[in-house]
């Protein structure tokens, strides 16, 4: 019977199965970091039970790191603890993990591809929703509670239904200037952010196919927002090539081996999904986001929607709200929208390639006088490659802060932060109200994007500064 | 777990679709390292002013709804990040049931691990049982039965079986997959001869 490359994943991982379809799927690779997994070890303490298969489990501080100098410890208290009490359970159940200060150390969906961690074929998962970034090597990966986190420590299995499939097709090539992100953005503008709920979406088309592995991980990662917890694309000579001679991947007559299975994820040619989806490559332009919903996008060119215009009396409410949030007046040119902040980093776009499409558009010039801006590169080694080719130089000289490897403004659980009505060109997947600080403003944008507000001063066109 | 009774609550009505995690319990809150106490903070920014003030405004702190078991919210509720801490916070603060057209993938199966029930139904019934929550005036949720009453009216909701089952007789996940635990001994061996790259992970 022909299959999807998710029912391949899915019928290799079933370790057990009840009539009514609820079943126990195996693990192979769980990452952990300090902010959803406190609870889970604590869980196992007291009911006494141990990590089954410590190997098999990689940990890192992230979302709560202080992304300036690091040698004076973490200041704020909580944080701290937080920070501790990671290395003490890592400690005490065996579990590998990078600390704070290892040169590894980084954003969780960052350092397991990093290190060969992620590998095709496999069922990764995380305390974390963005874990469906890895689903670009072609795993089953996706995010999950604490309650599950602690299921997968004492079992390494978990407990799933079966999702349908859903197969998106970018067909065609993409116009200049228009990167990862704004293909991920464009799919997730179409479908909504509950577009994928209940399915695996697999990403094709010779978009995809044409995509880097770090562009591939750009758009996988978002396909959360599209409301579906894994998203994966087939695997390939891409992905084996940039598997090769990492630490954690495997090794000689494995490496063999797993090459060859490898090559057998793919999904069938007469397979059925459950429903499939075409955009059309050519038709994408760099993109923006207005609203506070990952589904609000816009065309650089365009202008800020006007609610009135909206049938649905929802949705029409909603856009409302989030232009009052986000202190926009409908009509208004996107070109016209004066930004206060830039950010580039997170586990969308804080890969090397992202840092070196930036400081190539960046370079010689210099950043706006009403704006301020940093970048947070992904890991400890995307940083360490990043100065190796002088690429720290670039952004400083340009007036970019250059920090240390965290999650940072994504989220602004350690300091990084906007104020109350700051407005951010960033380069993170959530818009959403509060997310990078009380009352900020968040316009997600590829890098180039955000390289373009911030020579401007004002969201703009990435294509005019090329 | 606790197990899950039946509930009878005036009801409180968001009319907002989308209701992420991040508003259901923001950032600042997520440094806990305990499941317990996030009660006060659930849905912050709506609920406080900039100085912490309670914003007598906002539903949930308002009499009778700051004692409701069961939120009415718009379509899509729980999207965004995968934090358990927004059940944490329902749960802390009452919210036993919770009534939406569709919820995000993870929050829905987070809620059944803190014995939340996530009833899905459609617009049309929310829209009228939102009335409920406007005339102050309770509904009942009826796990077993799988019904929700309000007025004269019963409407039937669908459930997963084995969920359901859980919820009934909070049951604990982890100790019924360690009843199937030989079953991942004897996966794991096959996938040591089949893949040993996988369980030999350097
Ligand atoms: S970078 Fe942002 S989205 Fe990614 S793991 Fe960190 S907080 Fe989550």
């Amino acid at each position: 019977m022909s299959k999807t490359l998710y029912d391949k994943i899915w019928d290799n991982h079933l370790v057990h199965q009840q009539d009514d379809g609820t079943s126990l799927i195996y693990v192979d690779r769980h990452l952990v970091h300090e902010v959803t997994s406190p609870q889970a070890f604590e869980g196992l303490r007291i009911q006494k039970r141990k990590v089954r298969r410590p190997e098999l489990t990689l940990a890192v501080p992230d979302h709560n790191v202080p992304t300036t100098d690091r040698s004076k410890g973490i200041n704020d208290t909580e944080s701290k603890i937080q920070v501790d009490t990671l290395r003490e359970n890592c400690k005490e159940f065996g579990v590998k993990l990078f600390d704070v200060n290892d040169k590894r150390q980084g954003i969780v969906h960052i350092i397991g591809p990093e290190q060969g961690f992620t590998q095709p074929g496999t069922v990764i998962v995380c305390g974390d929703s963005h874990t469906a970034t890895h689903g670009a090597f072609g795993s089953l990966a996706f995010g999950i509670g604490t309650s599950e986190v602690e299921h997968v420590l004492a079992t390494q299995t978990l407990i799933q239904k079966k999702s349908k499939n859903l197969r998106i097709n970018v067909n065609g090539k993409l116009p200049i200037g228009v990167t990862a992100k704004d293909v991920i953005l464009k799919i997730i503008g179409t479908i909504g952010t509950a577009g994928g709920t209940g399915y695996v979406i697999e990403f094709a088309g010779e978009v995809i196919k044409n995509l880097t592995m770090e562009e591939r991980m750009t758009v996988c990662n978002m396909t959360i927002e599209a409301g579906a917890r894994a998203g994966l694309i087939a695997p390939d000579n891409k992905t084996f090539e940039y598997l090769k001679g990492k630490t954690m991947s495997p090794k000689e007559k494995n490496w063999e081996d797993a090459v060859k299975f490898w090559r057998s994820l793919y999904s069938d040619k007469d397979c059925k999904f459950d429903k499939e989806i075409n955009i059309d490559g050519k038709q994408i332009e760099p993109l923006v986001t207005w609203g506070t919903s990952p589904q609000d996008i816009s065309p650089v060119t365009g202008v800020v929607p006007d609610p009135n215009n909206e049938i649905n009396e929802d949705r029409k409410m909603a856009m409302k709200r989030s232009l009052e949030y986000m202190g926009l007046k409908a009509n208004t040119k996107i070109s016209d929208i004066k930004i206060d902040k830039i950010f580039i980093g997170s586990c969308t776009n804080g890969r090397i390639e992202d840092l070196r499409l930036a400081a190539s558009l960046l370079k010689g010039k210099k950043i706006a006088s009403n704006v301020s801006a940093m970048v947070v590169p992904g890991s400890g080694l995307v940083k360490a490659q990043a100065e190796k080719e002088g690429l720290h130089k670039i952004f400083i000289e340009a007036g970019f802060e250059w920090r240390e490897p965290g999650c940072s403004m994504c989220l602004g659980m350690n300091p990084d932060q906007l104020k109350p009505k700051e407005r951010c060109a960033s380069t993170s997947n959530r818009n959403f109200e509060g997310r990078q600080g009380r009352g900020g403003r968040t316009h997600l944008v590829s890098p180039g994007m955000a390289i373009a507000a911030a020579i401007k001063g004002h969201l703009s066109d990435v294509r005019e500064i090329q | 777990m606790d197990k899950f009774s039946n509930l009878t609550s005036i009801p409180s009505y968001l009319p907002l679709q989308n209701i992420d995690t991040d508003m259901i319990i923001p950032k600042q809150f997520l440094k806990t390292i305990k499941r317990t106490g996030l009660g006060k903070s659930l849905f912050y920014e709506m609920r406080y002013d900039e100085n912490g003030k309670l914003l007598k405004d906002f539903i949930l702190n308002k009499e009778p709804f700051n004692k409701s078991k069961i939120l009415l919210a718009g379509k899509n509720f729980g999207c965004g990040s995968s934090r358990e801490h927004a059940p944490w916070a329902l749960s802390d603060f009452g919210i036993k049931c919770i009534i939406s057209s569709s919820f995000a993938d993870i929050f829905y199966n987070n809620c059944f691990k803190n014995g939340i029930l996530p009833i899905k139904i459609s617009e049309q019934i929310i829209s009228e049982l939102s009335e409920y929550s406007k005339r102050k005036e309770e509904i009942k949720v009826d796990l077993k039965k799988q019904e929700i009453f309000f007025g004269n009216k019963t409407v039937k909701f669908e459930l997963d079986n084995f969920k359901k089952k859980c919820l009934i007789e909070g049951l604990d996940d982890i100790d019924l997959s360690m009843q199937k635990i030989n079953h991942v001994d004897n996966f794991e061996k096959k996938m040591s001869s089949d893949k040993p790259w996988i369980l030999l992970n350097e």
